[in-house]
């Protein structure tokens, strides 16, 4: 039973409780940025997405082949381990199912790489199944840089630095390998429902 | 080391308050006796955890103001209007009251001189701060870190203020200190005024080629100004960490 802090009550609405996992907060209309280092500035033209790794058949898209895939638009909630969460946010890009479609996967994880060196590591069956993407457009807009644009990964059920922003690949590994911030004690999987902040959460 | 230290399980861990003072005009100083505190490292963060009558929780984070020399653990609380955490560590809050906080969090914007002993090729790099606001908190961590451990690394804070009466941390920023005021200065302001920018980075911080380590906390947009500055000044990526304060409070 959690310690009661004398004095202390909600605050807040309580009307989205059950669209918030345990620990989070609504931010409503702000949308915080959080990243560990300067934001990249990639030129389109020198940008490329690559799969890669355990795989059959590695792939590359140069920015307009990668524009030319099967595009999807999804409206999710997003949850950050900071205690933000925000409701209803739309993107649009393209599934990692499309992108893995021909790769011939013969791993069981994925790496997802970004430029700027931030790496953080998924269980396949977390980004497959329609349950994670390649975006590049929010709100209707190109991503803005600061949010990890020209396009960042957008994995929704899981803590959002799951979501790689800058994202430039996917690398397929045999094996479970920590990323950045799983390195340095946060959680390997990141399930906002149970809570998965940290190492041993 | 720093990683070996935060892969420990973190638990919830009952917190006595022992002081709430005033910090600034905006700003208050939580201390804290922690039972079974394991120790931090200058720059990390822990999680505060207010539970309600009726079993309501909400968590915050917080970055540790006090050095690990300090056996209490020092909290700077920004009283934000409106906010469900904030006003109530600062306002409600009395010498004697428990909460519950985890840590120490993040192993990535850390400094210390132990660190720095274990990696002799970052030991010759000098450190800069730069701080916005209330994101100067975990730089008071290092700060007077370097100056009990006695230190010798070369460290330089840049730290933006609204006025006089907001700069945090008074003779823990010492003469490698240079506070900017963005809001108006008193008569007999010597130091610089405005936000900071390229100018005021080649004025006084480290230049590039001295391939100083670089920190940055603050609001969003202070820290996403700042970090794209820097690059822009010729400093490498991959030397400059970010911390951002107030997610809730800044618009990104």
């Amino acid at each position: 039973m959690a310690l009661v802090s004398r004095g202390f009550g909600r605050r807040r609405s309580a009307t989205t409780d059950d669209r918030l996992p345990p620990g989070q907060y609504d931010t409503g209309d702000q949308f915080p940025v959080l990243s560990a280092g300067p934001t990249p500035r990639t030129p389109l033209a020198e940008w490329d997405l690559v799969v890669r790794g355990e795989v059959a058949a590695p792939q590359t898209w140069t920015w307009e082949e990668f524009r030319e895939l099967p595009r999807e638009s999804v409206s999710v909630d997003i949850h950050c381990v900071t205690k933000w969460s925000k409701f209803d946010t739309r993107w649009e890009g393209v599934s990692v199912d499309t992108l893995l479609a021909d790769a011939g996967v013969e791993g069981s994880y994925v790496v997802a790489f970004s430029d700027g060196g931030y790496t953080t590591n998924l269980p396949l069956d977390d980004v497959t199944g329609g349950r994670a993407w390649v975006v590049d457009t929010y709100d209707g807009q190109p991503l803005a840089p600061e949010h990890g644009g020209p396009a960042r990964l957008l994995v929704p059920h899981l803590y959002f630095w799951k979501s790689a922003k800058w994202v430039r690949g996917l690398s397929v590994r045999p094996r479970n390998e920590p990323g950045f911030w799983e390195t340095f004690g946060y959680h390997d999987r990141g399930d906002p429902w149970r809570e998965q902040r940290y190492s041993g959460d | 080391m720093a990683r070996a230290a935060v892969q420990r399980r973190l638990t919830w861990l009952r917190a006595r308050l022992t002081d709430n003072l005033p910090a600034s005009t905006r700003v208050r100083r939580l201390v804290f006796d922690v039972d079974g505190w394991p120790g931090h490292l200058p720059g990390q963060h822990v999680d505060v955890r207010l539970t309600a009558e009726d079993g309501y929780t909400a968590q915050r984070s917080y970055s540790i103001a006090s050095p690990p020399e300090d056996p209490r653990l020092h909290l700077l609380v920004e009283d934000l209007p409106g906010g469900e955490v904030s006003p109530y560590l600062t306002e409600e809050m009395q010498a004697g009251d428990d909460l519950e906080l985890r840590g120490p969090i993040g192993g990535y914007f850390v400094w210390s001189a132990a660190a720095d002993a274990a990696t002799p090729a970052d030991r010759r790099r000098p450190v800069q701060l730069v701080a916005g606001g209330a994101g100067v908190s975990p730089f008071l961590a290092m700060l007077d870190h370097a100056r009990r451990a006695g230190d010798p690394t070369p460290v330089r804070l840049l730290y933006s203020a609204r006025t006089a009466d907001d700069v945090l941390g008074g003779d823990l920023l010492g003469p490698g200190a240079t506070v900017t005021l963005t809001r108006g200065a008193p008569p007999d302001w010597t130091g610089p005024t405005g936000r900071v920018d390229g100018a005021l980075l080649q004025e006084h911080a480290f230049p590039p080629d001295a391939r100083p380590r670089v920190f940055v906390c603050g609001p969003t947009v202070f820290v996403e100004t700042v970090a794209t500055t820097l690059v822009d000044l010729g400093h490498s990526p991959s030397a400059i960490r970010l911390e951002r304060f107030g997610g809730t409070g800044d618009p990104a």
